[in-house]
């Protein structure tokens, strides 16, 4: 009952901007007002129409794209969590590290996916690297908040129990971080699809990105706008299954009125 | 017959044992600790024998979680001796003693087996066999039927059980309880000290209790020592009074019960005992 609730609020007030858009759109009403040729502002129904029509080289070019984010995305839990836990058992290469890498975040993607062409070549090379950047920092930073959460009395408890440094961190600190490890990614997850389209506009022949940056030059905006709501409905469906795998494995991170249910 | 005077002078004596041939399990010896510039332990003398419960009772902040830190082997003190079955270090302490926090710090993502049988696990048991291991234990102090249940599915005095029998799984012979049961409702916590001593009269451990409660440490204890403010010293050391064969209720509105109360609640507040 709660759960379509919850669905009912949002569906709604998207189907009130999809109908106020197409109305917009039909009477010109956009288009008026920023003096633009009615074509470039398609309606809904007109954006459907290609999202129908063109399926075959949306599908293509989606799973272009939905290879390298989460390739890349892969690539940057391996990579994040790893450095998450070797910087919460070393607080030396912490301090170290810690400020350097939130530095590194002001560094514009847009910039660096152009260079990562440069020096990885023309490929998938450059748009996993520019997508594992981008998913890197939520996910190392949310772990090693996460295992930096732990009750230092829980630690305690972890000695007198008999448990060694090693112990600690599997059978306590890395359960504890878990939820904190999901939320990042599912934040990573989120922007990843960013990274991809930054990616593919520096270098690539495929996927959505690129299409895109046809459909631009080209003006042909209702595919541009279909390109996008595919990218929009991969993004979101990735969350929720990274969602779900919280719900399923890490449910100890959720509000404990929920999971007592 | 100890029960006249609480001064000073006879203050060490009943820091010892009750009968000298009991083996002394744990044993502080002009202990002193403390952090920083902050004096928490001042000169501390305890024998603890085999098998004996004692309580500790002191005002919060006086530095009774310091002592069992101190005991678990978790810190070293700063001068002293401090020894766990005539072993001093703290490695060796860490080894024969059971520490039970004042909260039960149960992980939520584990059974409440599991969570009994932490230790046997982290001795290298597979999950099954430490769950075995765990199962006599678990039903003994009444947890059956609540194997599979989730911590946040049980209520406080159930945690409590867990925690405790998590503690007792180790195997280790000296129990050291941080106000146990500080956190929950004044019936549960009777219940619970009630299902202590049955618990202890199953499974014989050597225990030293800290609360801030100096009827449950009279009734739960076969010595109490009562602790000044900081830096913590003895103050008040005598053998509990309380007749465990009786129901509680009686146990504790004893005469020789409530005198003995009146006794360390005097001490607690500072006074001295009028001799």
């Amino acid at each position: 009952m709660r759960r379509t609730a919850n669905y009912l609020a949002p569906l709604l007030l998207l189907l009130l901007l999809l109908a106020a858009w197409e109305l917009a759109a039909r009477w010109e009403l956009l288009a008026d007002l920023l003096k633009i040729e009615p074509f470039l502002i398609p309606a809904p129904s007109e954006i459907a129409v290609s999202l129908w029509e063109d399926r075959a080289l949306l599908a293509e070019n989606a799973w272009v794209t939905l290879r390298e984010v989460v390739g890349g995305f892969l690539v940057a839990l391996l990579v994040g969590t790893t450095f998450a836990a070797v910087l919460h058992l070393s607080p030396t290469l912490r301090r170290a590290f810690y400020p350097l890498v939130v530095a590194s975040q002001t560094i514009p993607i847009i910039v660096i996916a152009p260079i990562f062409v440069i020096w990885f070549g023309f490929g998938i090379g450059p748009i996993l690297a520019v997508i594992a950047l981008i998913c890197f920092f939520p996910i190392a930073v949310n772990t090693l908040d996460g295992l930096g959460t732990v009750d230092p009395e829980q630690r305690k408890l972890m000695r007198s129990l008999g448990a060694g440094r090693r112990q600690t961190f599997i059978r306590l600190e890395a359960p504890t971080a878990l939820p904190y490890m999901l939320s990042g990614a599912k934040i990573a997850v989120a922007v990843a699809v960013i990274g991809a389209v930054f990616g593919e506009w520096s270098g690539s022949a495929s996927g959505l990105g690129h299409l895109m940056l046809i459909d631009n030059a080209q003006l042909e905006v209702p595919r541009l706008f279909a390109a996008m709501t595919v990218l929009s409905v991969m993004a979101v469906g990735l969350f929720g299954l990274l969602a779900a795998i919280e719900h399923r494995f890490a449910w100890w991170g959720e509000p404990r009125s929920r999971s007592l249910t | 017959m100890r029960q006249t005077v609480a001064g000073p002078a006879q203050a060490p004596r009943a820091t010892e044992p009750a009968s000298p041939e009991v083996e002394v399990e744990l044993e502080l010896a002009g202990v002193r600790h403390g952090f920083g510039e902050l004096k928490v332990i001042d000169r501390l003398d305890l024998r603890v024998g085999r098998g004996e419960t004692v309580a500790v009772v002191g005002p919060s902040g006086c530095g009774k979680s310091t002592l069992l830190e101190l005991a678990a082997g978790l810190s070293e003190p700063r001068s002293g001796r401090l020894s766990v079955e005539g072993v001093e270090t703290a490695a060796g302490r860490l080894r024969r003693s059971a520490y039970m926090p004042q909260r039960d710090l149960l992980l939520p993502w584990l059974t409440a087996i599991d969570n009994a049988a932490l230790a046997p696990r982290l001795r290298g048991l597979s999950r099954e066999r430490a769950r075995r291991e765990a199962a006599p234990l678990f039903e003994r102090l009444g947890l059956d039927g609540f194997q599979r249940a989730r911590p946040a599915e049980l209520s406080g005095g159930m945690r409590q059980r867990v925690a405790f029998a998590r503690t007792l799984l180790t195997g280790k012979p000296l129990l050291l309880l941080d106000e146990p049961f500080a956190a929950l409702d004044a019936i549960t916590r009777a219940d619970l000290q009630t299902w202590l001593i049955d618990a202890l009269r199953a499974e014989p451990r050597t225990v030293l209790l800290v609360t801030h409660d100096v009827e449950e440490a009279l009734y739960l204890a076969d010595r109490v020592l009562v602790l000044s403010q900081r830096p913590a010293r003895s103050l008040f050391a005598e053998p509990s009074p309380a007749d465990r064969a009786q129901p509680r209720a009686e146990a504790v509105t004893d005469p020789a019960f409530v005198t003995a109360r009146e006794r360390a609640l005097l001490a607690l507040a500072g006074g001295e005992w009028p001799r």
